[in-house]
């Protein structure tokens, strides 16, 4: 295992060491320390590679990242994993706002709460938040599964495309053409394999399901109310 | 108004409700929507055509036009970035998305700009294998709604635009109707065909001027800080805009102004936001300079520039480079009227058409009709566009050296005077045979 202490090393070090395996592995392992609110930490990985970060991480904590697994054992800043493409990002705290945006795959699992905003503009990636989730969570979400095992804010999935969302809790209210929709099989089929997969212990029985309405895909006259 | 079949000596049209606001009027009443659009701002404006130059007589020297030198390439991003981007020309490839326009257009571009050594720029949608493949030096631009967002591409790119506004639109969003939304647009875009494609205004991972410098650094880091990244603006309060990009980092800064085209936009956005091209540059130049950094931080200037003079009015008040969009569109074949019988056939004409947003155009250029695209050659349509870059780039070099200039970059304020009292003060000039500079002080 490679170890950086980012009170000595600089983040730019760590990740252009993270960046070199990306041709051809030779340390597969690495542990960051005293991240100490950095930000744009381990962002950009390109390889099968484990990242443990030790501490609080700042924004755009392995955004864009790909392939490898980075659990950051703190809170994290705004757009953790953002613009992800697979691979897994854990964060053992609370996440702040963005969290997975625009993320196109890979799993993001927050124990803590998320804040505002998470999974907006989603593309594909699955979240599973053990705690709650702001306002305007899943704005505009194109495709993937948000899972929420607390309470959601307001507006969840607002402008929504074709995200599956699930929640436990409660929900503050839900944004332009997102509905509640039936539990199917199906769904409970997706959530159990999602939980398991977030190592999370729930019943998948007692989420509600929610999804677009599809009635703003095409801008009419008859929507304008909507707008 | 003699060559109208509808004019009569004794009626009079009012300047107020004339025909194309009274249509416009019908129009709303009729559909009960507002009219959405391509191209750019249609009414008149303050622009380029009312600044001149003052050519070499007694007090300046004057170079040979013929033989002398006058250099024309520009190193952009070299404030940060492990390889800025040289162009052999100061005119580069504006914004436009695969998906707006035809892959045979984005093609196009890209092997127009190639063959003169300059570069061209993606837009919403990503990064297509014709365009990179044919472009030698690409621009990947970052974008709100981050659709065909990767990294893989981001690597391949030569630099990277980060989009807050454009010129067309400062402050909105966009919308690619679902008519133009084929399997493959679709796919690259993560959503299900034939639905409209909402882009939002705003980023959806940061907020403001401290966070977008974070965002940078997050760009520089997953790039290895190889690649310049600009930053583009519409122009709007361009001053403190372009005061906020250097803060934030930014290796180059575009400001684009209202003229500025787009390729589906409400009309009452394009025609009432923003301000002209003419007025945003010393904006921005001003703030450079106040700032120590202009030719450090380059600026790149586009909106409504069609011609040699447009170029070297722009370099003259201080731009590093300009961006071409709707010209460049036009030299590929938009617009032209070989195509008048079919512009007639969808309710348009020959140099009137604007309805970018229906993918019905008979150019082939904004569509993503199979047959329609199969119009537009991408290698015949791509030397035009050579051919017309040629042709700006000649058209500057002959001002420049008339102003004893052996770089376009040495043109400068002192070599323009203005027309009118109105591009005096916006571009910061002395109105013609006058030392007064309106808003100046004297």
């Amino acid at each position: 295992m490679k170890t950086y202490d980012l009170t000595e090393a600089a983040v730019r070090d760590l990740n252009q060491a993270l960046h070199d395996q990306s041709p051809e592995c030779v340390e597969r392992e690495f542990e960051v320390l005293n991240p100490k609110g950095q930000h744009n930490i381990a962002c950009g990985i390109d390889q099968n590679l484990s990242v443990d970060i030790k501490g609080h991480a700042g924004y755009f904590c392995a955004g864009m990242n790909k392939k490898a697994h980075v659990t950051i054992h703190g809170n994290v800043g705004q757009g953790v994993a953002e613009n992800m493409m697979s691979g897994t990002v854990r964060v053992k705290g609370d996440a702040s706002q963005a969290a997975g945006a625009t993320a196109h795959g890979g799993l993001l699992v927050i124990e803590g709460n998320a804040g505002a905003r998470c999974g907006i503009s989603m593309k594909g990636v699955d979240i599973v938040v053990k705690g709650d989730v702001g306002h305007m969570s899943c704005f505009m979400g194109q495709a993937g599964s948000l899972v929420v095992c607390g309470d959601a804010g307001e507006a969840l999935g607002d402008s929504l495309y074709e995200v599956h969302i699930y929640v436990k809790g409660t929900v503050k209210s839900l944004g332009a053409d997102c509905i509640e929709k039936e539990m199917r099989d199906e769904h409970i089929a997706e959530l159990t394999d999602l939980l398991n997969r977030a190592g999370v212990d729930e019943d998948p029985a007692s989420f509600k399901r929610y999804g677009s309405a599809r009635q703003l895909y095409n801008f009419k006259v008859d929507n304008v109310s909507a707008y | 108004m003699s060559n109208d079949s509808n004019y009569n000596g004794g009626l009079r049209e009012s300047a107020t409700f004339d025909r194309t606001t009274m249509d416009e009027i019908r129009r709303a009443a009729d559909t009960g929507i507002y009219d959405i659009r391509g191209f750019g701002a249609k009414r008149k404006l303050p622009h380029f055509d009312d600044l001149l130059f003052l050519g070499a007589s007694m007090s300046r020297y004057p170079l040979e036009g013929y033989r002398e030198k006058c250099n024309t390439s520009v190193v952009l991003g070299d404030r940060f970035a492990k390889k800025p981007i040289t162009l052999d020309i100061p005119i580069t490839i504006a914004g436009m998305s695969f998906g707006a326009l035809s892959a045979n257009a984005k093609e196009a571009l890209g092997r127009g700009a190639s063959e003169v050594g300059t570069s061209t720029t993606t837009g919403d949608g990503g990064m297509t294998p014709e365009e990179r493949g044919q472009s030698k030096k690409l621009v990947y631009q970052y974008l709100p709604s981050r659709y065909g967002m990767n990294p893989d591409d981001l690597r391949k790119a030569d630099a990277i635009e980060v989009v807050l506004g454009q010129g067309a639109k400062p402050g909105g969003g966009g919308m690619l109707l679902g008519q133009k939304i084929t399997d493959r647009v679709a796919q690259m875009r993560t959503l299900p065909k034939g639905i409209d494609q909402r882009s939002a205004c705003r980023h959806p991972d940061w907020t403001g001027p401290d966070d977008l410098a974070i965002k940078i650094l997050e760009l520089r880091e997953i790039t290895d800080w190889q690649v310049p990244i600009y930053i583009k603006v519409g122009a709007t309060r361009t001053y403190y805009d372009v005061k906020l990009a250097v803060k934030a980092g930014a290796d180059v800064i575009v400001v684009d102004g209202m003229q500025g085209g787009t390729a589906a936009t409400q009309d009452v956005f394009i025609e009432h936001v923003g301000i002209p091209t003419l007025a945003a540059i010393p904006q921005a130049v001003q703030a450079l300079q106040e700032m120590g950094m202009h030719r450090k931080v380059q600026l790149i200037v586009s909106g409504g520039i069609r011609n040699g003079a447009d170029v070297a009015k722009c370099m003259a008040l201080g731009a590093d480079a300009v961006a071409i969009g709707t010209a460049a569109l036009i030299a590929l074949g938009c617009n032209d009227p070989k195509y008048d019988e079919e512009f007639k056939k969808i309710g348009s004409a020959a140099g009137f058409y604007d309805d970018y947003q229906e993918g019905k155009d008979p150019a082939g250029i904004s569509t993503q009709d199979p047959e329609l695209m199969k119009r537009l050659d991408p290698v015949k349509a791509g030397h035009r566009l050579a051919n017309y870059l040629r042709v700006l780039t000649l058209e500057a070099q002959t001002l420049a050296r008339a102003c004893g200039k052996n770089d376009l970059r040495n043109l400068e304020p002192e070599d323009l005077v203005a027309l009118t009292v109105e591009s005096a003060a916006m571009a910061r000039v002395p109105l013609a045979g006058t030392s007064w500079v309106p808003g100046q002080g004297f």
